[in-house]
């Protein structure tokens, strides 16, 4: 499915496991950013709006590196973005389930591959950027996307495949170290 | 004459440091291509394979723009090996380093990721107080290493001061690292283990045990990383048969009432580079 921002209600439809293709406006936040936007307010108009999860490597006013950064440390400076219009999430590592409820019936978080910086940069051109004075990292930067591929990691109705994942594979953890136990 | 040789050697390891740099942070060796492809060939779960795709495709378009495989360039390690007849202060050795490091934080380019850290007030070359950790060794030649660890497998590493009756729970330890660490490192993962030493040594070795070939292990590290991947973490923790590529151990003699393991685990993009110093 092809989605372009700003977002409206094409996302709930959305499901744990699809996988989309986003094009158009997309804004960079990292913990600092966060922090700075809920004292000053949000720089950009929220409805609608992606927040894209990341620290990207600029030079000479090009993406040269654009990566998803660690989405969970992000867990706890999310919901007012939530709560002013955002409709979408991108990241790694997936968040908690608090995100996942507060996600429900409006928004959806969008898994991009870690580590993936050259390949996300192939598909992204700057546009601007808000409070420059955090550093490159930490900066948001407004960049322009085109049919970014992306998996649906949690959607709008609880589905949540890192969750789902995680709990497989505490319980796969639980049956093996029982096994070893009998041996050692 | 002293002078002069002090100078060029100190502009050969700067140069040899840059390039080791440049190499680590665009190209991955070819042991964790090949386990990356051979992931791919064996992979069956759908979104796994789709997220196999994309770090291959990622991997060719860092080689064809020559540009950073990951925006998070990292913080470096650096490993030098030094032969015994060469005198020559490890000062002059470090500040060399050093000076390697800041040209590539321009050139490469690197990601400033060096921060204060109370004030997070970043120093903008990726050098500070007491980083990058310098490690040296005897050597034939004297040789450069780097390599550069993200933030997002660092943080879920993990030290543990086990009883010395706990030998037989390592494995557990090791796994359950990963299992804690879920996605949040970029799965597939190499994992360094440090086994024994002290406190400090332990983790040292987990790091110096990323640098080691994954193409072979061992029956036990073998075990380990089985074990790991019937987790089914997968890729990026969506899940899938591929959660490590290798299992790395080092082991060092420690206090007879001790047991320290270190587990750091390194991303998919398992980035390290080695140059001899030509002066």
């Amino acid at each position: 499915m092809k989605l372009k921002t700003p977002l409206g209600e094409e996302i709930l439809s959305l499901a744990a496991g699809d996988q989309v293709f986003l094009s158009g406006i997309i804004y960079t936040a990292r913990d600092e950013a966060h922090l700075r936007m809920m004292k000053d307010g949000i720089p950009f108009d929220p409805a609608g709006a992606a927040i894209y999860h990341a620290g990207p490597v600029i030079q000479d006013n090009q993406i040269l590196a654009a990566g998803p950064t660690t989405s969970a440390r992000m867990n706890s400076l999310t919901g007012f973005l939530l709560d002013s219009g955002v409709r979408c999430l991108i990241g790694k590592g997936g968040m908690d389930e608090s995100v996942a409820l507060s996600l429900k019936n409006r928004a959806v978080y969008l898994a991009f591959t870690g580590g993936c910086a050259a390949l996300a940069a192939s598909h992204m051109e700057l546009k601007g950027v808000f409070y420059p004075d955090l550093g490159m990292a930490e900066s948001i930067w407004i960049i322009d996307v085109t049919d970014l591929p992306l998996v649906v990691g949690i959607d709008a109705h609880g589905g949540d495949i890192f969750a789902d994942t995680n709990l497989r594979a505490r319980k796969r953890f639980e049956v093996w170290r029982s096994g070893r136990d009998g041996t050692t | 004459m002293h002078t002069l040789d002090e100078q060029a050697l100190r502009k050969a390891v700067t140069d040899a440091t840059l390039a080791c740099i440049h190499d680590a942070e665009v190209f991955l060796p070819q042991d964790v291509k090949s386990a990356l492809k051979a992931a791919m060939e064996r992979e069956t779960d759908p979104v796994a394979r789709g997220e196999l795709a994309n770090i291959r495709a990622n991997i060719r378009e860092a080689e064809r723009l020559d540009i950073p495989l990951c925006q998070d360039t990292g913080i470096a390690a650096v490993y030098l090996t030094v032969p015994p007849q060469l005198h020559v202060s490890a000062l002059l050795l470090r500040d060399a380093v050093l000076d390697g490091i800041r040209r590539a934080t321009g050139s490469v380019p690197l990601r400033p990721n060096a921060v204060d850290p109370i004030t997070r007030e970043n120093s903008g070359d990726n050098t500070g107080v007491g980083i990058p950790v310098v490690h040296s060794s005897e050597g034939e030649d004297l040789t450069v290493t780097v390599l550069p660890k993200g933030a997002g497998s660092e943080n879920v590493s993990r030290i543990g001061m086990l009883l010395p009756s706990q030998a037989g729970s390592i494995p557990e330890f090791i796994v359950e690292t990963v299992l804690l660490a879920g996605g949040r490192p970029c799965p597939p993962v190499v994992v360094g283990v440090g086994i024994g030493g002290t406190f400090d040594l332990a983790a040292a070795m987990a790091k110096e045990a990323l640098l080691l070939p994954i193409d072979t292990m061992d029956a036990y590290e073998q075990e380990i990383c089985d074990a790991i991947n019937s987790l089914g973490i997968g890729p990026m923790g969506l899940g899938g048969d591929t959660t490590a590529l290798a299992v790395k151990v080092m082991k060092a003699h420690c206090h007879t009432a001790s047991l320290p393991v270190a587990v750091n685990i390194q991303c998919w993009a398992c980035r390290r580079a080695t140059r001899k110093v030509v002066v």
